[in-house]
């Protein structure tokens, strides 16, 4: 296959501005948020930009909050990667789909949050755009995104004064609409209905703070068990539609 | 409270980006670096974000209690919005906007 180019159209910025809005606009306020926390425990503007740049993971910069003062660095690595440990998952997942981005792949790979995979992984775009140059924007505009609300939250800190608990749901919500576009969109639900029951099933067996990781393992495991079955159905889709 | 010790607080956040970045680059150096991926891998890619969305979404709700009150009604009924005008108008920005307010309203003002 041939390489992609790499020109950006008028029409790729605004298609990544569509797909990317409500992620825009809930990672401005759940950066905000997180600027703020910072702000609190000393560390101003600066510091959340520089974790918004070197780790770029919502969860994992929540929780490194607390540890910036005197945490230890072992418990910093693990618990990183327990929260982290998603994106092995996800990455996994995209190799096929961005096997043909040139040096474009390393930012695609460095900057997949849960948030971006949901709006990557289904899909290649509207038609008619350049799908590498989309990918990169939805990347791009979700970070860029991420780090002004943290900045920003640094530098107004406790002025704003807007109860903002319960913005995260935006996210679920989020995800939800995709799982429901995905369950429209094939006549195969098993995997749709293993990544639920599983991971429910396993938040219930192994608590909170250790289930993703089993769940991962589960699901990877009856994918491969059910590979034949799955490709089966998955088949009699296309030929249906 | 305030910051002690800035080399200390930098190691962290490099500490803690490195093995972030690692769980997103090691599957591609590892599966990705032939000019063939691998079929099985081509396969995972299809499936597993029909998986992975209900991950995530049991993910976003791992806090919430269904023994203890409110009984995560705040969550299903906003839920309930969420898939209900999805499935009414199919737009994204209207059902997460719509399910997000009223969840805040619930949770701020009713529960």
């Amino acid at each position: 296959m041939k390489k992609r180019s790499m020109k950006i159209t008028k029409q790729d910025v605004t298609a990544a501005l569509r797909t990317s809005l409500p992620i825009i606009v809930t990672f401005i306020v759940l950066g905000t948020g997180y600027g703020i926390l910072m702000q609190e425990h000393g560390y101003g503007p600066i510091w959340s930009l520089l974790s918004g740049i070197m780790i770029f993971s919502g969860t994992a910069q929540f929780v490194s909050v607390t540890m910036l003062t005197g945490g230890s660095l072992i418990m910093a690595a693990v618990t990183a990667l327990m929260v982290s440990a998603r994106h092995i998952f996800f990455s996994i997942s995209m190799i096929g789909r961005y096997r043909n981005e040139n040096k474009r792949k390393w930012y695609l790979y460095y900057a997949l949050c849960d948030e971006t995979y949901a709006m990557l992984s289904k899909d290649d775009g509207p038609k008619g755009v350049n799908t590498s140059s989309y990918r990169f924007l939805v990347t791009l505009f979700d970070q860029l995104s991420w780090i002004l609300g943290s900045v920003l939250g640094g530098c107004l800190g406790s002025v704003l004064n807007f109860n903002s608990e319960g913005i995260d749901f935006a996210m679920t919500a989020l995800f939800a609409t995709v799982f429901l576009q995905q369950w429209i969109d094939s006549k195969c639900h098993i995997p749709a209905i293993l990544g639920l029951l599983a991971t429910l099933a396993c938040r219930l067996l192994f608590g909170r703070d250790l289930f993703l990781i089993p769940a991962m393992v589960i699901i990877i495991a009856v994918l491969t068990i059910m590979r034949r079955t799955i490709e089966e159905r998955s088949q009699i889709n296309d030929d249906n539609d | 409270m305030t910051m002690t010790n800035p080399e200390h607080a930098f190691l962290i956040i490099l500490i803690i980006g490195v093995v972030t970045l690692a769980t997103r680059l090691l599957p591609v150096l590892v599966f990705g670096r032939g000019k063939k991926v691998p079929d099985y891998i081509l396969y995972l890619g299809k499936v597993v974000p029909y998986t992975a969305m209900g991950l995530l979404i049991v993910y976003c709700l791992k806090d919430v209690s269904v023994i203890h009150a409110p009984h995560a009604i705040p969550e299903l009924a906003a839920l309930a919005v969420v898939v209900g005008t999805y499935l009414w108008k199919r737009n994204t920005i209207f059902s997460v906007v719509i399910g997000t307010v009223v969840y805040m309203v619930l949770i701020q003002l009713v529960f």
